[in-house]
């Protein structure tokens, strides 16, 4: 892990009206780097992810990825950025009017404009990493929840992101499934990828995570190790928190 | 039974009619088909637009849709017609026919597609922006094609509902189906032609409905 952190999020702020979402956020993820995201319902976690790419326009600070602030810039930089953020949605939103090869390939052709071939290959390549290059030509609801979601993986991975976000990736899943699309994440982490993750899968973080991160009412209120957040938390809200969902 | 078929199936009178009859046919084909590809695209149109979520211009959208689909057909018609040249604007008949009854296909579609839109999940625009495509690309090809696939069947039956309008041309001399018939009937002094020109809106409309039964299948995909 080198210093340079890929996704910096500094003193990050979001109200929508009157509420107060994000507070004042300030989160380092550093390349190669698997932080965990834990916290109660409402504490802006899918917030702050989605300010990442923004999908949501934050109202304050500032959000660096590999070093460039993607506040700043035209909207065809704001696309080009999203390029670079890879997202994963609890609800997998694949399009369903597509197969599985076309979904993957729409945006590799549109916005990064690869001809078709060299988009195919990718996207076949992609499938392969997920274990699903035998589903190419399916339709989305052909597929189970758990290998949609893997299809969403490597959609957003077919555009070569920086950095990988995941919003609840398996919440919306039958407990059955759930391993499928962990292993995969797994294995993108071991293969370097920076990940930013929010989910309750504790076991997956006590053996992929590098930190934790326990956000509370908009704000990071403990962060640290698998060990030290979930074994010895410092903070009686974490401690609050943990008891209640392990 | 004599008398029945004397009245509504008098095979002299329907022959020699025949040819007027079958001239409004071309006349309500064409009409037909001519504000069913202008009153859709423009509906089209007017709800890509409104995805833009511009003020004013969906406010503007959204008095016309609610106008268009208020007003009734023919008062528009009539207005059109005998209204408008009084301020120097000289239509056709044929000309203010395709001008309402299209606008007023618009309004309904403009409506239907937008139903189609909003009805997408959230989760499909932002899929699309987050790959980082842009609006307009979201547009064309995650939110349109899923928006039409929807709006078939709807909008099938509202271009039904609104081409039969086009009998309504015989209230200001357009010599469509109904127009002719109805001459003919006057001159004749038989209810035959209309019976003839009630078969001719059923060899029309009767494929219209087969092929819209079998574009509405086809456009039916596999739901998660
Ligand atoms: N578009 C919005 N408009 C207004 N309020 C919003 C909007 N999106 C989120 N919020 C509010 O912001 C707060 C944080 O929401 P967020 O979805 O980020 O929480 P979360 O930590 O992801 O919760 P969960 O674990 O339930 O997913 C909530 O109180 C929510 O009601
Ligand atoms: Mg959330």
């Amino acid at each position: 892990m080198s210093d340079r952190p890929m996704l910096e999020i500094a003193a990050l702020q979001k109200r929508f009206g009157e509420t107060e979402v994000l507070r004042d956020i300030n989160l380092r993820v550093g390349q190669g780097e698997l932080v965990f995201v834990i916290g109660p319902s409402g504490s802006g976690k899918s917030t702050m992810l989605r300010c990442c790419n923004r999908l949501e326009e934050p109202s304050g600070g500032a959000i660096m990825i590999d070093g460039r602030n993607i506040c700043a810039g035209t909207t065809r930089d704001l696309n080009r950025m999203r390029l670079q953020v890879g997202m994963v949605f609890q609800g997998f939103n694949l399009y369903p009017h597509l197969s599985v090869l076309k979904n993957i390939t729409l945006a590799q052709r549109k916005a990064l404009k690869r001809d078709r071939a060299e988009a195919e290959a990718k996207a076949m390549e992609m499938l392969g990493r997920v274990g699903l290059a035998h589903k190419a030509q399916a339709w989305p609801a052909e597929l189970s929840g758990g290998q949609q979601q893997r299809v969403a993986i490597a959609r957003a991975l077919a555009l070569d992101p920086k950095v990988m976000l995941f919003d609840e990736p398996t919440s919306a899943l039958d407990p059955e499934l759930v391993g499928s699309v962990l292993k995969v994440m797994k294995d993108l982490r071991d293969e370097g990828m920076t990940m930013l993750v929010v989910s309750h899968e504790m076991g997956f973080a006590r053996e992929a995570a590098d930190r934790v991160v326990f956000m509370d009412g908009g704000v990071v209120v403990e962060e640290g190790t698998p060990e030290e957040v979930f074994g010895a938390p410092k903070t009686e809200r974490a401690r609050a928190f943990l008891s209640r969902v392990s | 039974m004599d008398r029945f078929l004397e009245t509504f199936f008098n095979a002299t009178v329907m022959a020699r009619y025949l040819p007027d009859i079958l001239h409004g046919v071309g006349v309500t084909v064409l009409l037909a088909v001519a504000i069913i590809l202008a009153g859709v695209a423009a509906g089209l149109v007017l709800a890509c637009l409104r995805t833009a979520r511009l003020r004013w211009l969906n406010f503007l959208i959204i008095c016309y849709a609610d106008v268009g689909r208020a007003l009734p057909p023919l008062v528009v018609i009539l207005l059109f017609y005998f209204g408008l040249p009084n301020i120097g604007i000289t239509l056709s008949g044929p000309m203010v026919l395709f001008v309402v009854l299209s606008a007023t296909l618009a309004a309904f579609a403009e409506e239907i597609f937008w139903a189609g839109f909003t009805s997408l999940p959230r989760g499909q625009w932002e899929a699309g922006r987050a790959t980082g495509l842009g609006s307009l690309q979201v547009l064309v090809w995650i939110a349109l094609p899923q928006a039409v696939r929807l709006a078939v069947p709807p909008l099938v039956n509202r271009a039904l509902a609104i081409t039969k309008m086009t009998a309504l041309g015989s209230v200001i001399g357009v010599s469509e189906i109904l127009s002719a018939a109805t001459t003919a009937q006057s001159f004749s002094g038989s209810a035959s032609p209309l019976t003839l020109g009630a078969l001719a809106y059923l060899a029309i409309f009767v494929p219209f409905v087969i092929f819209a039964r079998w574009l509405e299948s086809r456009f039916a995909w596999k739901k998660a």
